[in-house]
This record gives structure tokens, sequence and C-alpha cells, in this order.
């Protein structure tokens, strides 16, 4: 169950599972409709296109692209890298910063991309993280098989009822362990695991949440040492290798019941990620 | 099994053509004389002849001698052309793709012999004796014997009959390579030449446009650049005196030769040329009769027609790197590699030159799609190829750097401790462009285990031409309560770990002689005092001053010596640090508050491994890498008791 001072009930999870379901379909269609040259500005107009005649709002922030090397959540340079520096600096706002816009870099032949949105749609926010490469590339497929590994491992943790931090340091031992480097969520404004941020935009979405906006960077690189409160979570497993990043982003339904299978659980099993994970797993 | 693409064969030195085996190239002085000597007794060429004046081209039954340093099996014969006779030697089974190897000046094919051994097995190799040099004969008059032109018609007669169907691969080395580019450039040869691979040796013709390019605008760059390259041209003017460049290499300047070039060119003195005066004597022509023509009217269509690989030697006395800037622009297929080497790198470098030789040659087929090669990292043109060993690669620094290397197109031996971490790191950096990694599980502290791996290595893979020294373990804790176990340990890994690699890699770098790298990891402890580090501090002071040490005997032998010191680096190093003095729960309060800070601070290993590569191109002795480890590094000059007085803070850990 989730309680009701979350401002959301069980009841609505299927509206959710929907409106998640339409977002991984607008990020499938505008992925299948790039092309070599394409820029990461038109793809990014191409999500917001689809949004509108599917009736979706984006207000929280518009839809990104990145296209090459910036697939991998570029870093701030120099000392900006230094989590603390930069958040007393005042760098966390509620725009995204100007680095992570999409720019006019073109998309080339076997390059990695990633569609990121929050829309709300059909009257639920909901977020997409679609990785894909246009053409084979051995270390895209890579990552993407690898990926498997975190989202399994956060769901045993957060059942497990560990706490944020513990969950950041589990994933960036992992991604260690895999060989990648330092994951994004280890660098300001990057996130691992995030509530879903109420949106006024949002039918029937209760009492107003003092939740922090998505850009705030507090659930980033320093998370608080406490488990995540029962609602919807939006986790953001990023991996990346040497100028290729792949990331995928679901919603992850926290609840207070006492039974492990039930205290937390993915909203959604059919996703392109997770249909790929399946395919791999009959392939062999 | 036979893994690398030279086709090198099995097993440490199966009997080298010119009878060196590695001890005769270790050593230095008496030692080492001696194992010429030997050398010299054992070369298969009954007929040799040292220095002078040795005009003779065939022996008295009427069949040529493949020359000094070649093969007994060298099949040798004559082919005219326009009344000159050259003289041609083959290797290896006619029906693998031709490679047609072109000597400079002054020398003959025998330039070639170590090269031409390690690509017979796998190629149809040809060497031939320009005209005038070597046993080919030389035209007359003289004068306007030499042109480019003339020497075209020569290449075509070769090609002609040593490969009469299928265009065949060129190499030049100096002059040969001169020649190359006009082969490669003029419209008569084309669909002959399937590849061609430049060595020290530019087109007369775009070194024409490079000077008019540099005298019609010159700004103080492009001005440094012209003086330097005339300066480093000196030996051009000289030979276009007349008469006496010839008499001076028909007398002391011949016999004196080898020694002078042992000397200042580092090439060994072993087969040494039989035909040096004459080569030298009627090379002389080659400058006289094309370089003042071709530089006052270069050609404007010398446009490449075939691929080029263009190897750049960084240390060439006579030839500036900067020459080749704007070579995309007259070549369009253009493969850059960089060796730091003298001008004589047939001699000096056989193995590294046959690889990167048989690497192109496989890639352009004729008839086949060009194969690109996959790595595309930074110093691709100076790593490709190249083979590179990391210790500690299962993690942090060690693995980020056998990325860096595999991106560069280096071939990576990763070892660990940890057998998981190795493979896997040695499949990520196939996935980054390294065309073969290993992984070897190996405690680099283990003398036995370590000897081991150097055996294997140099029988499976071949000789490590740069050796990354990473693996470590943190010690932290007062001494006072640092156990001797501890002490032990630390340096174990820390300190000795690094001898055993330096030992027993440099010895084998050593004895190929043909020059190499070692990087140790060090770390801005090694020179930044403090009460909570003194076993861990100790042993990478250890290392830096083993470094130095080492960089001082090495820089004979061409081998470059690395310290690297990172500084704070988010790495798995403060997970697996011993605490002194505390029990299991502090230590692992002490250890996860650790890993907080590092993670605060978050340098990614991935720009220590760039300072690596960095370092290893540049030669550098001491690298920083972090802000705070050049501040400290620069306080330990400047004001060694800021550093003591903030050694005795007790740190927030």
């Amino acid at each position: 169950m989730l309680p009701t001072k979350t401002g959301r009930t069980t009841a609505e999870l299927p509206a959710f599972r929907r409106a998640q379901q339409r977002a991984y379909a607008c990020a499938e269609s505008v992925a299948a409709r790039l092309r070599p040259g394409t820029t990461e500005r038109e793809a990014a107009r191409m999500q917001l296109e689809w949004l509108r005649e599917h009736g979706g709002v984006n207000r929280s922030r518009p839809p990104l692209a990145w296209f090459g090397d910036r697939t991998v959540l570029p870093a701030p340079a120099g000392l900006g890298r230094t989590a603390g520096l930069s958040r007393t600096a005042g760098l966390a706002g509620c725009a995204p910063p100007r680095r992570l816009l999409p720019t006019d870099r073109k998309l080339a032949a076997s390059m990695p991309f990633v569609l990121d949105m929050a829309p709300v749609l059909a009257g639920r926010t909901t977020v997409v993280g679609y990785s894909g490469c246009l053409g084979p590339d051995p270390v895209h497929e890579r990552l993407m098989t690898d990926l498997r590994a975190h989202r399994e491992l956060l769901l045993r943790r957060v059942r497990e009822r560990r706490t944020l931090r513990e969950l950041h340091e589990e994933v960036e031992r992992l991604s260690a362990v895999q060989g990648y480097g330092t994951p994004p969520h280890t660098r300001p404004l990057g996130a691992l695991l995030h509530p879903v941020a109420a949106s006024p935009y949002e039918r029937e979405s209760g009492p107003a949440h003092r939740l922090p906006p998505r850009w705030s960077g507090r659930y980033g690189c320093r998370a608080p040492d406490r488990p995540p409160r029962p609602g919807l979570w939006v986790a953001e497993p990023h991996l990346w290798f040497r100028g290729t990043g792949a990331k995928f982003a679901e919603l992850l339904v926290v609840t207070d019941s006492r039974d492990p299978e039930q205290s937390a659980f993915w909203l959604d099993d059919d996703l392109p990620h997770v249909r790929r994970w399946q395919e791999e797993a009959q392939a062999v | 099994m036979n893994t690398s693409p030279t086709g090198r064969p099995d097993g440490p030195e199966p009997g080298r053509p010119d009878g060196r085996g590695p001890d005769q190239r270790a050593g230095h002085g008496p030692e080492r004389r001696a194992g010429h000597e030997q050398g010299r007794r054992n070369t298969p060429e009954p007929g040799r002849r040292t220095g002078g004046g040795a005009e003779g081209t065939t022996q008295p039954d009427g069949t040529a001698q493949p020359g000094n340093g070649l093969p007994a099996d060298t099949r040798v014969r004559q082919v005219a052309t326009g009344g000159i006779e050259l003289c041609v030697a083959e290797l290896g089974d006619p029906r693998h793709p031709t490679v047609v190897l072109l000597h400079g000046y002054p020398d003959n094919k025998e330039v070639w012999a170590q090269v031409a051994d390690l690509l017979k097995d796998r190629f149809h190799v040809v060497l031939y004796d320009v005209r005038g040099c070597g046993h080919s004969t030389a035209p007359k008059p003289l004068r306007g014997g030499f042109t480019l032109e003339k020497l075209t018609d020569d290449f075509l007669a070769v090609a002609d009959a040593v490969s009469p169907d299928e265009p065949v691969h060129l190499v030049g080395h100096d002059w040969g390579s001169v020649q190359g580019w006009e082969f490669a450039t003029v419209a008569r040869t084309e669909g002959r030449i399937a590849s061609f691979t430049s060595v020290s040796g530019p087109s007369l013709d775009h070194f024409g446009h490079w000077i008019a390019r540099r005298l019609s605008r010159p700004t103080p760059r492009r001005v440094a650049q012209l003086l330097g390259q005339g300066a480093k041209s000196w030996y051009v003017y000289a030979l276009h005196t007349p008469v006496l460049p010839e008499l001076a290499w028909r007398g002391p300047l011949g016999k004196r030769w080898p020694r002078i070039l042992e000397r200042t060119e580092k090439v060994p003195a072993t087969g040494r040329p039989t035909t040096l005066a004459r080569d030298a004597a009627h090379g002389a022509w080659l400058y006289r009769d094309n370089i003042r023509a071709r530089l006052r009217r270069p050609r404007t269509d010398c446009y490449a027609h075939v691929p080029v690989q263009l190897i750049t030697p960084t240390e060439d006395a006579f030839l500036s790197t900067y020459l080749y800037d704007d070579l995309e622009q007259w070549a369009p297929r253009l493969t850059r590699r960089t060796l730091r080497a003298k001008h004589w790198v047939p001699r000096t470098r056989p193995e590294q030159l046959a690889s990167w030789i048989a690497g192109f040659v496989d890639g352009h087929q004729p008839g086949l799609p060009a194969v690109e090669p996959a790595a595309t990292g930074p110093y691709a043109d100076r790593f490709a190829d190249r083979l590179v060993l990391v210790t500690g690669a299962g993690s942090g620094i060690g693995r980020a750097t056998a990325f860096s290397f595999a991106e560069a197109g280096a071939r990576v031996i990763a070892v660990d401790r940890d057998g998981d971490g190795a493979h896997r790191t040695a499949q990520l950096a196939r996935l980054a462009g390294a065309p073969e990694a290993w992984a070897e599980t190996v405690d680099v502290a283990d003398e036995q285990a370590m000897e081991k791996l150097a055996e294997k290595v140099a029988a499976e893979y071949g000789t490590v031409d740069v050796l990354v020294n990473n693996a470590g373990v943190g010690m932290a804790g007062p001494f006072l309560d640092t156990t001797t176990q501890d002490w032990k340990h630390t340096l174990d890994v820390n300190l000795w770990g690094v001898i055993h690699g330096c030992r027993l890699f440099g010895r084998q770098m050593a004895e190929r002689g043909q020059g190499g790298h070692i990087v140790n990891t060090a770390a801005a402890s090694a020179y930044q005092p403090s009460r909570t580090l003194p076993a861990y501090s100790t042993s990478k002071a250890a290392v830096l001053m083993l470094t130095e040490c080492l960089r001082a005997e090495l820089a004979d032998q061409d081998i470059g010596v690395t310290a690297v010191c990172p500084g704070f680096v988010n790495t798995g190093l403060t997970r697996t640090a011993r605490f002194a003095g505390a029990d299991e729960r502090a230590r692992q309060r002490l250890r996860s508050r650790a890993a907080r800070l590092y993670g605060i601070r978050n340098y990614p290993p991935e720009k220590v491994a760039e300072a690596v590569l960095r370092a290893v191109v540049r030669n550098q002795a001491v690298v920083t890498v972090t802000p705070e480890a050049r501040a400290a590094r620069l306080l330990s000059r400047l004001a060694p008791r800021v550093l003591r007085g903030m050694a005795r803070i007790q740190p927030p850990v």
C-alpha cells in the first residue's frame, strides 16, 4: 500500500504504468526516426512534438537528447567536479544546467545516443531514459547488458531498506567492479534515485508536496542517510565507458508493506531495456 | 603459439641471421665487442668485406651474394633495366603478398636484413640495391644517371620481375622513402603499388612546397622551422661539393663510419654494410641529380594515389618532425606512426618496424576493402600495436591506464592479484580498441610468480614495450602502532612488486636493445611527509628514488623510466587499505570515512591514465597529477618546512 500522505494511491498505479508506456513509445518512435546528421536539438524537438500531439506537458523541464560522448553525463570541469564546492556555489537550481541542454551536435554512424524526458502524460508524471546506438557498437551493447545487474541490485537493496547513501555506494562499487567509470550520480546534479516531483499539471495529484525539484542535486552526490520513503521514485542508473554512456530511467514504487515482495517493486516490467535482456537470455 | 601480428617466430631468438644472441646485445664494453666479433664470424656470407673499396658486384663464379646479414636461403638475381644490372634479393614464399624494401643513403639492401628476416615468414620480401649501390651496377656517366625518373624505371622493372600480376607493397627508408614518394605520386606506377610505408624520407616535391610556403609567408614560427631544418640539412650542402665527398668516403670517413654511427646514432656495429664506400660515393649523385631541380620547381600534381603509412622517428638528427605537418593535403589516406628513435630505424627498431609494416600490408590487400585501425585514441600514432603490461590492472588507476593504452591501439596484458578484475579489464580493453588483450593472475609481491610471468610473457606475447608497475596497497596508522607484519606486507607489494617488475621486464627490454619505457606509480606522499601514512609514504618514496636511479642507468639503452605521483584519486585503494592500531569496527569506520573523502574529491583515475601516456610520449621523469600533488611537490622544493608543519596535523579521518 502507498500511504495516503504520499498523495498517491495504489489504485493510481495502472494510470502511471500507462503514462510510462506511452512515454517509452514516444522515445522508441523518435529513436526509430534518428538518422545520421540529426542534431540533438532536432531529436529533442521530435520528442517535444510527439508529446504535444499526444497531450503531454513538459513544465518541469524540456526533453533532452545527448549524442556521442555527451551520453556520458558531462562532468563540470576543474574544481566544479568537487561536489561540495559546486553546491555551495549555488549551482543547485530548478533549471537544467546549460551543459545538459541539447546542442547542434550531429548523430553519425555507430554513435550512441540517450533520450531523456520527464513529461506529464495522461495526467501522470513519468520519466524516460532511453539509450540507443545508430548501428552496432560492442561497447554500447556491453553497457546495456551490464545495466541489468544494477536494476536487480537497486530493487534488492531498496527492499532491504538500505539508506540512500548505502545504495549510492553499492552502485558505485558495482560499476567499479564492472570496470566502468565513476557513475554520474557522484557528480553535482547527477542522481541515482529521486522521488517523482509532483506537478501542478498532474490531475488528482493530491496535496502539493514539498519535494525538491529534479535538478536540485539533493539526491545526487550527497545522498541522505535514510532509506527511501514510501512513494514513487525514479531510478536512473547510468554507466559509461570511454566516451560511450548508457542509462535507463524507471519508476520504482516503494510502499510501507512488511512483505519484501510488496515493499518495493518496479512499476512496469514491459519496457524496452527489460525486453532486451529477456531476448538476450532467450538467445543464450 | 605465436599470436603477434608480425609473425614473430616462437621462442626466444631462434637463430638470428646475423648470429647475434640476446646475451650479446646486452652488455657494454669488452663483453659487447666480443659478441660482435662472434657475430661476424657466424655471418653466413663468406665473401664479407668491410668498408672501403668493395667494387665487385659478383663473385668469381658469376652469382651474386645476398649480402651481410641476409639469410643464406635468400634468392638473388640480376634484373636488367636501361643498361643497368640491379641486384634483387628475395625471401619467403612468392605466393604471399610482395613487400619491396628500399634502402637509403649511404646504405645498400643489407640495412633491411633484420626487418626482412622478421617479415619473410608471412610475406614475399623483395630487396634490391639501388643503381650504383651494393651489387647493382652504376650508370655511365654518373651525372644525370640518378634522376627520380630513372629510379622509377628501375622500380617498375623490379616490380614486374618479382610480382608481374599483383601490385606490391612498398617500404622505403631515407632515400628509399624519397624514391617511394615519387613512385607513389607519379601516374605511371598506378596499379603497381598497393601501399606505401615511408620511414624518414619526405617527398622532394612536398618538401619544395613546404619551403615555398614558409618563404612566401614567413611567420616567426615558420622561419624557426625553416632555420631548424636548414641546419639539420648540413650534409646535403656538403654532398653537393664536387669530388671531395667521394674522396672522404673512399678514405677516412668510410673506415670510421660504422663507429660514428654506433656512437652518434646508436646503430649496432654488427651487420655493417659491405660496400659502404661504393654506396656512399655513387649515392652522392642522388642528391646532385635531384635536390636542386625538385626543390626549385616542385611538381604540383604530387598527390599519393596509394594509402600511405608515415613512420616518423622523433629524434631524427636529419629530418624534423614538422616536415610532415601538411601531409594530409598530399596523401589523403594517411596513417601516422611515431616512435622515439634516431634516424636508422631499420637497424635500431626492426621489430617495431616489422610489426607496423605487417599490420599496414594486412590492412591494404588489393581487391579487399581497406581495414582501418580500430584505435582512435590521442596517442594511436605512438602506441599502435605495442605491447603494454600493467600491474594492478584489476581496478582503479591500473585499469584506467590499461584502457587508455587499449584506446591507443596497444596490445595489453592486464596483471592483477584479483583474476576476475584482470579478466574484466582485458575484456573491456578489447572493446576499447586493443587488437589483443590478455589477463594474468599474479601477485606482484611473489618473486617466483613474477619470474614465471616474465617467462610466459616473453615466450607467448613478446618483449614488453611499456611496463606500468602500478600495483600497490594502502597502509595507514601511526608508526608506533604499525606491526612488522604490516611493514612487510606494504613493502612487499609497493616496493618489491616494482623491483621485480623492473628487474625482470627491464632486463628483457635491455636485452632486446630496441628501447622501451617503464612507468612506476609512486604517490604524492613520496615527498609529502605525514604522521598517518609512515609505511605507505616510505614505500612510495623508495619507489620514487628507485625510478630516478633506474632512469639514469637505462638511459643508454633508450629505455625511459617515469615515476607518477597521482595524489588523492577516487579508486578502490581506500577500500582495501590497512589501518594500524584500530580494531575491526574502527577500521571499517575509518575505511568508509576515507572512501567518502576520496569520493568528495572525486578525482577520476582516467586523468591519471592520460598523464601516464603523456609521460611516456614525452619521456618525463616525475609526473604529478592532481593540483594538490603539484602544490606539495612545489612546496617540498621551495619551503619544505611548511610540509613538515602540515605533516604534524592530525587529519580528520
